[in-house]
């Protein structure tokens, strides 16, 4: 009864709707998530990322649009996509007072494992997370990255098709973090179609294949992180000369590379244009300067950050270290 | 890291049977989930051990003194079916806070999100909470026994009382788990969990004959539960039961009317409360 539409996309969202009150969530979202891929949904807080998961993940009915996941719509067979999925949401979705390995357990018999095939995944996983020693502890006790790992496992269990992570590594510490970008790699590269949402740009593009952008309920720009950085095609060429007299004949040479005018920083004798990215430019440029007789402290020719993409594109900053529990309990709060 | 092969999980939906089946299953495993937490919080316990204890000393040998019985009625043997009734209304409230605070918790949404029973969540919290009300009926007989209660009937009336209790208290349970649901603080649980159960049992003939209250109060106390049950209690223990004389019908045939109000509870708050576990997680 599973056959996926859309040439092998795990993930199809069309036109996807949804209101909270007088706060209009989701104002027709569309992307897909080709199968054995990864997507990350990208955003700040209250732009609609939670609320998406929530949606594919049967946890919400939208108000209008489709969305199909596994090759099952989520308002007609909500149950078939249940049996098909793996959800990861914000917030460690665990029993406190059972152990890691009581959890697991509890988990693969809720999904329809028998007690034997829910024992033997569990230890899998505990193992395959570097929980095995505190596999018997109960919860209350581990540390925040210990609780993500597990909770990760958790949505593992039944060996979903499609998984959603929704903010894996929010409120970590940067080994932490690090750690779980790993564990993920390890996922991907076995496979599993991977949906998450993140509002560091960083993240997005470590993990992800494709970046779908969001923000206040509407999907404002998608593509790969190189594509998305060529957004902003141009780049920054800077060079830092040994001498402050040559910093005027360094911006002279620099014109014939650049597509704007030059910015020139006395101070640190630096020289700044823009420019157009292309093969052998950065040896042109040194090769053009040595040859007007240049020494060179430095020189770098850097791409647009994620960051610079997401001003460019909604005309806001990312909110760093604003606070993810704005969208917590999946009414997202409006955007300021 | 493990490998993880995706092999298209079995997606097709159970028969009927297979649904019962599972719905089955989830409930034990989510009972044995409840009785970890009831384990490693044993002050959760209070309820159903020390507070049937101190209540039952306190109306033994302090508000007793004051109540007036006819003569050759013993105050204990009226006074403890009375107790049992008013324990399975307080340690009831225990399943209201529990569904509360899963629904507080993120863990919700993963249940949610699994192809699990809808109703597994509650069924297991009550059953649970079944096997908690088993310790304060078992603490209860100890400390009516201990201060000169004793049942007067044969084995076969003093086990329907004792299942007629548990049959009540599984019913409430339901009840609560809807309480639960609808509020949304933990705090206002309690509260609210706290007045109905004084109101359910002093406005009952649990402790004292309705004869005394006022017409209009005196038919609620009548036709309340409780009452039902704690005529019902009385006459299968073989302990006094002045309410036996009152013309209301459910004081008439206690027995049955306890069974009937508690499936009753049942066939109105467990769909009610499988209908507002789905809208209330799906917000």
């Amino acid at each position: 009864m599973s056959v996926s539409n859309g040439g092998g996309s795990a993930v199809s969202v069309r036109g996807l709707k949804k209101r909270f009150g007088d706060f209009e969530a989701l104002k027709g979202v569309e992307f897909d998530v080709p199968a054995g891929t990864v997507v990350g949904v990208l955003g700040p807080n209250g732009a609609g990322k939670t609320t998406t998961v929530r949606v594919l993940a049967t946890l919400l009915e939208p108000d209008g649009g489709e969305a199909v996941v596994g090759g099952h719509d989520v308002r007609k067979d909500p149950a078939a996509v249940r049996r098909a999925i793996g959800l990861t949401g914000q917030y460690a979705a665990l029993d406190e007072f059972q152990s890691g390995r009581d959890n697991l357990v509890m988990i693969g018999r809720l999904s329809g494992l028998g007690r034997r095939a829910a024992r033997e995944r569990s230890e899998e996983l505990l193992e395959g997370f570097d929980l095995a020693e505190a596999a018997g502890r109960p919860v209350k006790g581990y540390s925040g990255g210990m609780r993500r790992r597990l909770d990760l496992a958790a949505s593992l269990v039944a060996r979903p098709r499609v998984l959603f992570l929704d903010e894996p590594t929010t409120g970590l510490d940067p080994r932490s973090r690090n750690v779980m970008w790993d564990v993920i790699r390890d996922l991907v590269a076995d496979g599993t179609t991977l949906l998450l949402t993140t509002q560091y740009l960083e993240e997005a593009d470590q993990l992800a294949d494709q970046i779908v952008v969001i923000d206040r309920g509407v999907v404002i720009a998608k593509g790969t992180p190189r594509e998305l950085k060529s957004v902003l095609s141009g780049a920054q060429l800077e060079v830092a000369v040994s001498a402050g007299d040559d910093l005027a004949t360094a911006a002279l040479v620099l014109g014939d590379f650049a597509t704007g005018p030059a910015t020139i920083d006395s101070e640190t004798r630096h020289v700044r244009v823009p420019v157009t990215t292309r093969s052998r430019l950065a040896t042109e440029v040194v090769g053009a300067l040595t040859a007007a007789g240049i020494d060179l402290d430095d020189c770098s020719i850097r791409r647009p950050s994620l960051d610079d993409v997401f001003l460019a594109l909604t005309g806001h900053t990312t909110p760093q270290g604003a606070d993810p529990a704005d969208e917590a309990d999946g009414v997202p709060a409006p955007v300021g | 890291m493990t490998t993880v092969t995706v092999t298209p999980a079995a997606e097709a939906a159970p028969g009927s049977l297979g649904r019962l089946r599972q719905t089955l299953a989830d409930t034990l495993v989510l009972a044995r989930r409840s009785l970890v937490r009831t384990l490693s919080e044993p002050e959760s316990l209070i309820d159903v051990t020390l507070t049937p204890v101190v209540f039952t000393l306190l109306f033994a040998y302090v508000v007793g003194g004051a109540i007036s019985l006819p003569d050759g009625v013993s105050y204990h043997d009226y006074l403890v079916p009375g107790m049992f009734a008013m324990t399975m209304a307080s340690a009831s409230t225990g399943t209201a806070t529990a569904v509360n605070n899963d629904m507080a918790g993120g863990i919700i949404d993963r249940f949610r999100s699994l192809p699990m029973s809808r109703a597994g969540v509650l069924a297991g919290q009550s059953l649970a909470d079944l096997l908690a009300t088993v310790i304060a009926v078992l603490v209860l007989a100890g400390t009516g026994l201990a201060i000169g209660w004793r049942i007067h009937t044969d084995a076969a009336h003093a086990a329907e009382g004792f299942l007629l209790i548990l049959l009540f208290a599984y019913a409430l349970n339901w009840g609560m788990s809807c309480l639960g649901m609808v509020f949304r603080s933990a705090e206002g649980v309690q509260q609210f969990g706290v007045l109905m159960m004084l109101g359910l049992t002093f406005v009952s003939s649990a402790f004292v004959p309705t004869g005394g209250m006022p017409g209009w109060l005196r038919e609620v106390a009548n036709w309340n539960p409780l009452s039902a049950l704690a005529a019902a209690i009385r006459n299968l223990f073989g302990n006094p039961n002045p309410a036996g004389s009152v013309h209301a019908w459910p004081l008439q045939h206690p027995e049955l009317a306890t069974t009937l109000y508690s499936l009753g509870l049942i066939a109105l708050f467990a769909p009610l409360a499988v209908r507002l576990y789905r809208t209330r997680t799906s917000k």
